[in-house]
């Protein structure tokens, strides 16, 4: 039974971080008086973040090349490279990564931040003052976290893109120009909804669903946590967990939605 | 404290159980308008429960407890937000807000609740934080200062808004006796000049003699003995001496 635990548990949470999601949107029109916590929020997101994306992105890019590379140069479409990469970086691969080290790092520490307010009578104490902490604490997060996937997506997306650039030319005796010609023509299919390259809005869509979501299950698992610091731990782990997990479905469900017919 | 008087704070039999362990069992008692009532007992017997009961933080399992005749378990959140809008509460290990400054814990309330202009709240600030003796604490973070000073923080942001109830949880622990005298004339002061009504939950003889107007001994979840200080300290019921010892103070 301890493959279905998480899923009971995403199960059980699902209510609660519903919830927290509609308490969110409620105060969406506070976010202007609160710009600074919202930056404060983006630039340690980015700060915890971002040296990840670029090393990650990048050799992600380079294997995708790689692997389909290798295939393509069998039959001689290597030149089609640079297209398989950049569609796969702008579609999936961006915004899955960049979500996942979201997840690990920024959702991880919300969880532990709130987590620790939560066991140290803090959110008691906000409680008490009456100070709404869904204003305080969670609208800066999940707003600033929906704003930072994204960019942190595009700057996924191009490292990825050029690393495989790098991998296409010195492994596969594809040029750097035109790999680069064939990964921006891929790009340029405009959609039907609104008259920009498809698989770029379609991917930061996405990637500004996923950032929510890691901000919404980190901080739900942070107020719910309790008991110590070991209450603090459980609640870091459950929310990594949840949230890649939660990530997974849903990106199925999006790209379901974007890419049928 | 007469039961004629109009208690502000009362508890109705209340009783209280986390799991198997019953921690209020049949607690009653009230406190009158500016009155302060005293709470002893030994450590985990629920004196910290009561006071979060009062502000609705926990909810009885059976009884009553009343703010200004008004059932708290019942009150709407709205009614509850506004009736903590007029109570302090200074909590055991202080729960400043770990991110901000010292000033800006203090500030918080007026910050968040007020449409206050900046500089009047840094000079209501400022001067709660002369009247506990951190007058230049402003830039600190919980985390760089001493247990006495984060209660005198607490102590600072649950005066902040000039409440009419406080609710004090040991109020001088880690604090020198010279700091702790002049904290202990401080409470006395609001509830003499200002009708503040409190309860105070304090093991600290010297506090309860300068602050309190009764104190009640708290065992097995309920009162033991409720009495005014002079007496309570005189008495010679054969618990509360063991518990004080021979010479109190
Ligand atoms: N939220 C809670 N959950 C479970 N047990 C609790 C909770 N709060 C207090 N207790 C238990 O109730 C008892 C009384 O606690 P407390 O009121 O903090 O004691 P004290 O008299 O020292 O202030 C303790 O045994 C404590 O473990
Ligand atoms: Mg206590």
């Amino acid at each position: 039974m301890n493959i279905l635990r998480p899923v009971v548990t995403i199960a059980q949470g699902l209510g609660y971080e519903l919830e927290l999601l509609g308490s969110v949107l409620a105060r969406l029109h506070h976010v202007p008086a609160r710009a600074r916590l919202v930056a404060d929020q983006i630039y340690q997101s980015a700060l915890q973040t971002v040296h990840v994306v670029l090393v990650v992105g990048t050799f992600i890019g380079m294997i995708v090349a790689l692997q389909t590379g290798i295939e393509l140069a069998r039959i001689g479409q290597q030149d089609q490279i640079g297209t398989i990469v950049s569609l796969s970086m702008a579609r999936e691969m961006g915004p899955f990564i960049t979500a996942t080290i979201l997840a690990a790092a920024a959702g991880s520490s919300m969880a532990a931040e709130i987590g620790t307010m939560s066991v140290s009578d803090e959110l008691s104490a906000l409680e008490v003052l009456s100070v709404d902490r869904v204003k305080l604490l969670i609208l800066p997060r999940v707003v600033a976290l929906a704003i930072a996937a994204p960019l942190l997506t595009i700057l996924c997306d191009t490292v990825g893109i050029l690393g495989g650039g790098f991998v296409a030319q010195s492994q596969l005796n594809v040029s750097y120009q035109l790999y680069l010609d064939s990964a921006v023509e891929a790009l340029r299919d405009p959609g039907r909804i609104l008259p920009l390259p498809k698989d770029v809005y379609g991917g930061l869509f996405k990637s500004f669903v996923f950032g929510v979501i890691v901000a919404v299950i980190g901080c739900a698992a942070g107020l719910r946590a309790s008991g110590g610091a070991l209450g603090v731990g459980q609640a870091t782990r459950s929310a990594v967990r949840d949230s890649i997990i939660a990530i997974i479905v849903t990106n199925y469900f999006i790209t379901w939605a974007l890419y049928q017919s | 404290m007469s039961p004629t008087a109009e208690a502000v704070i009362e508890l109705r039999d209340v009783r209280k159980s986390f799991g198997a362990q019953k921690v209020l069992d049949g607690l009653s008692f009230q406190v009158p308008r500016g009155r302060c009532l005293a709470i002893m007992g030994p450590s985990g017997t629920g004196k910290s429960v009561i006071l979060r009961h009062v502000i609705g933080l926990l909810k009885a399992d059976a009884g009553v407890v009343s703010v200004e005749g008004r059932d708290v378990a019942r009150l709407s959140k709205h009614e509850l937000s506004d009736l903590r809008k007029r109570m302090g509460f200074l909590f055991q290990e202080g729960a400043l807000i770990n991110w901000l400054t010292v000033g800006e814990n203090v500030a918080l309330p007026l910050r968040e609740n007020t449409r206050l202009p900046d500089a009047e709240i840094r000079r209501k600030v400022q001067e709660k934080l002369e009247l506990v003796h951190i007058p230049d604490a402003w830039d600190k973070l919980p985390a760089q200062i001493s247990g006495g000073m984060k209660k005198r923080v607490g102590l600072a942001r649950a005066l902040i808004t000039d409440p009419e109830i406080v609710l004090y949880d040991e109020p001088n622990a880690g604090l020198d006796p010279e700091i702790s005298q002049s904290i202990n004339d401080l409470l006395r002061e609001l509830h003499e000049r200002l009708r503040v009504t409190a309860l105070l939950v304090e093991h600290r003889v010297r506090c309860i003699r300068t602050v309190a107007d009764e104190v009640l001994f708290l065992e097995k979840g309920r009162v033991l003995v409720q009495l005014p200080p002079r007496e309570f300290f005189a008495s010679d019921h054969p618990r509360l001496v063991q518990f004080l010892g021979k010479d109190p103070d």
